[in-house]
């Protein structure tokens, strides 16, 4: 089987400079790459459902979080919790190239006796702030982890990140949550839905129609906006901007499941079924070949901001 | 701490008052409710420490998942509602948010049993008890009367860590407990000796046991112990065993199903430790229906004569020798 070791990312910027967008796009593959090393080790998993978050999950970890991986249980650090729990591989990858266990433990997803569970799993892994798993349980969570922040006096200073996908958005209790999000008038919840119109059983429109997910938490008493989950740019700038709000905030992110992965980008059919060892190996090829890109375009960037800096 | 109560009072009262001193004395005690504020006697604590106390409306789905965020967050969350809801609409989320993770949060549901009354069978929850005890890890804590609801609310806090389940009452209970104990023990209180037959009751069923033992000393000349069972899970089994080790023969009573709750936690720990006969009361496999709390307590039979009457069927299987205890079993 083809699986290469994972190309060391620089350790993530730890005080002044920022990672730039081609950074963070470069972070993304990383991640994605070992989504798919990770399941194909597996042979079981959601590799899709982990593919269509990589680059909210890539600007979260690089950039957006305030988080310290050295002290996983620092009070005041901003809260990521994975709603939609079953892409535990792309958060596994983000906690591992961060450091918060040795990246060895990808290849011991859902192995018996082993950390990673096939969801997150607050008990056995350090990082994960709550359980999920179960679909439309972890909006109501982040909620809780609001309020008790604002008893502690946190909540202007920690933010509460939630990535749902679109079964979540099908489970009554998210709309419980995002009612109780806005009645108690939360300031520092931010709702990133991961829109990949694709679950088990067929499209969401011929599934369960969502209808117009923005609208709805607007009609709930949120802000709300709509932009594509690929562009880092975007999300970068809508993550920023939702800290800055005063009540809970919405990113409905426009995805394609199995982003990145040529055969399985937007296709009906993968959702739960792990990669197969040549569709891993042709994930992998793809993969590798844009990270490949992504650092010839860094290096001459750099260069030029070398350049720049010199001059 | 509040005065004794001597006078007939429901347990949810307890919950009420025990939560308000909790909060009195501890910061990270909030409360949760869902739109039953009034009648599960949270509202006291909502009134005295509004900014701890969060109403989630009819919704609790994510009353139960809050509780987890709140609870992942360094509260102590008690969430409040009937019984009905409690368990049966909000199960998934105890299960994986709060009990998977083993976090320190009280589900106090008012209105358990038939007693609720009039409301009937759709609010009438007689398998709470069996769905809690089935789920790992979660402890379930049914107090007899006012007194022992109020220390099992403040122990609750203060003695207990992980997941509890504690099941309180609609109606006035009259007292069976003179004081406020200063604890719950192991849960497995014996209330009056005897030789004859053991009698294990929780919740509304303890005071009929104990009027249930007075009759059949007085038409029977038997001897029953009355053994309040309050915390069914982990259930102290030693106590059980030699309680039957003693009598030889027991009858349960409880306001629940017979299957999954108090009887079948007392049998299981007998089978395989002191298996004698062991006669449950309780609600066969059918559902509720409307009356007033003593009506329907009466028409399915929850009552002090029924007790008695379970006793004198099951004095007739009782083995002419009893064998003795064989330990070395743990339920759980």
């Amino acid at each position: 089987m083809h699986l290469k070791p994972v190309p060391d990312p620089e350790p993530p910027a730890i005080s002044g400079r920022e990672p730039s967008i081609a950074e963070l796009e470069r972070y993304a593959t990383i991640l994605r790459i070992a989504c798919v090393r990770m399941l194909a080790v597996a042979k079981s998993g959601h590799l899709d459902s982990s593919l269509s978050a990589a680059d909210i999950v890539a600007a979260l970890y690089y950039k957006e979080l305030r988080h310290d991986p050295s002290n996983p249980d620092w009070p005041e650090r901003d809260r990521f919790v994975l709603c939609k729990g079953h892409a535990a591989p792309i958060q596994y990858a983000a906690l591992a190239e961060h450091g918060y266990f040795p990246r060895e433990e990808l290849m011991g997803l859902r192995k018996i006796g082993k950390q990673l569970q096939g969801h997150p799993d607050m008990t056995r892994t350090p990082g994960v702030e709550v359980s999920t798993g179960s679909l439309g349980q972890g909006l109501s969570m982040c909620v809780g982890i609001c309020l008790a922040l604002r008893l502690d006096g946190l909540d202007d200073t920690a933010q509460v990140f939630g990535v749902l996908s679109d079964g979540d958005c099908q489970e009554g209790e998210t709309w419980e949550g995002a009612a109780a999000a806005a009645h108690y008038k939360v300031p520092n919840l931010t709702a990133i839905v991961d829109y990949n119109h694709l679950q088990t059983d067929g499209t969401t429109e011929e599934v369960m129609d969502t209808g117009d997910v923005r609208a709805k938490f607007e009609a709930f008493g949120w802000d709300a906006i709509e932009i594509d989950g690929h562009d880092m740019e975007e999300i970068t700038e809508a993550l920023a901007r939702s800290r800055t709000l005063r009540k809970p905030a919405a990113i409905v992110c426009q995805t394609k499941k199995g982003r990145g992965v040529s055969f399985m980008e937007g296709r009906f059919g993968f959702h739960g079924k792990p990669p197969s060892p040549e569709q891993a190996e042709q994930a992998l090829e793809e993969l590798e070949a844009r990270l490949k890109e992504q650092e010839e375009r860094l290096g001459r960037t750099s260069e030029i901001s070398d350049d720049d800096e010199r001059e | 701490m509040p005065e004794a109560k001597t006078e007939p009072i429901a347990t949810r009262q307890a919950y009420g008052d025990a939560l308000v001193d909790l909060g009195e004395a501890h910061e990270d005690v909030v409360a949760l409710d869902a739109d039953l504020a009034v009648s599960t006697q949270s509202i006291k604590f909502g009134k005295k420490f509004p900014e701890r106390f969060f109403n989630c409306g009819a919704a609790e789905a994510n009353m139960m998942s809050m509780s987890c965020g709140l609870a992942a967050t360094g509260k102590v969350p008690y969430a409040s509602t009937f019984a009905v809801f409690a368990t049966g609409r909000a199960y998934d989320q105890i299960r994986l948010g709060i009990a998977h993770n083993e976090l320190k949060a009280r589900i106090c549901a008012s209105h358990g049993g038939v007693s609720l009354g009039e409301d009937g069978a759709s609010h009438q929850m007689i398998e709470d008890i069996a769905l809690m005890r089935v789920m790992p890890k979660m402890q379930v804590v049914v107090p007899a009367d006012y007194n022992q609801a109020y220390r099992a609310v403040i122990e609750s806090y203060e003695r207990f860590e992980g997941p509890m389940y504690l099941r309180f009452g609609r109606p006035a209970t009259p007292a069976v407990y003179e004081e406020i104990p200063d604890t719950l023990g192991d849960g497995v209180d014996i209330l009056r000796e005897g030789r004859d037959i053991s009698i294990f009751a929780c919740g509304h069923m303890v005071w009929r046991a104990l009027e249930a033992a007075e009759t059949l000393a007085r038409e029977d000349g038997v001897e029953a112990e009355v053994v309040n069972v309050a915390i069914i899970k982990p259930l102290a089994s030693e106590a059980v065993i030699e309680s039957l080790a003693k009598t030889g023969v027991g009858v349960t009573a409880e306001e629940h199903r017979v299957v999954g709750g108090l009887a079948d936690a007392i049998r299981e720990a007998a089978a395989e430790q002191h298996p004698v006969p062991i006669f449950a009361l309780g609600m066969g496999d059918r559902f509720g229906e409307s009356g007033t709390a003593e009506a329907c307590m009466e028409y399915f039979g929850l009552t002090a004569a029924g007790i008695a009457e379970q006793a004198r069927e099951a004095l007739l299987k009782k083995p002419i020798v009893s064998h003795p205890p064989i330990h070395g079993g743990e339920w759980g």
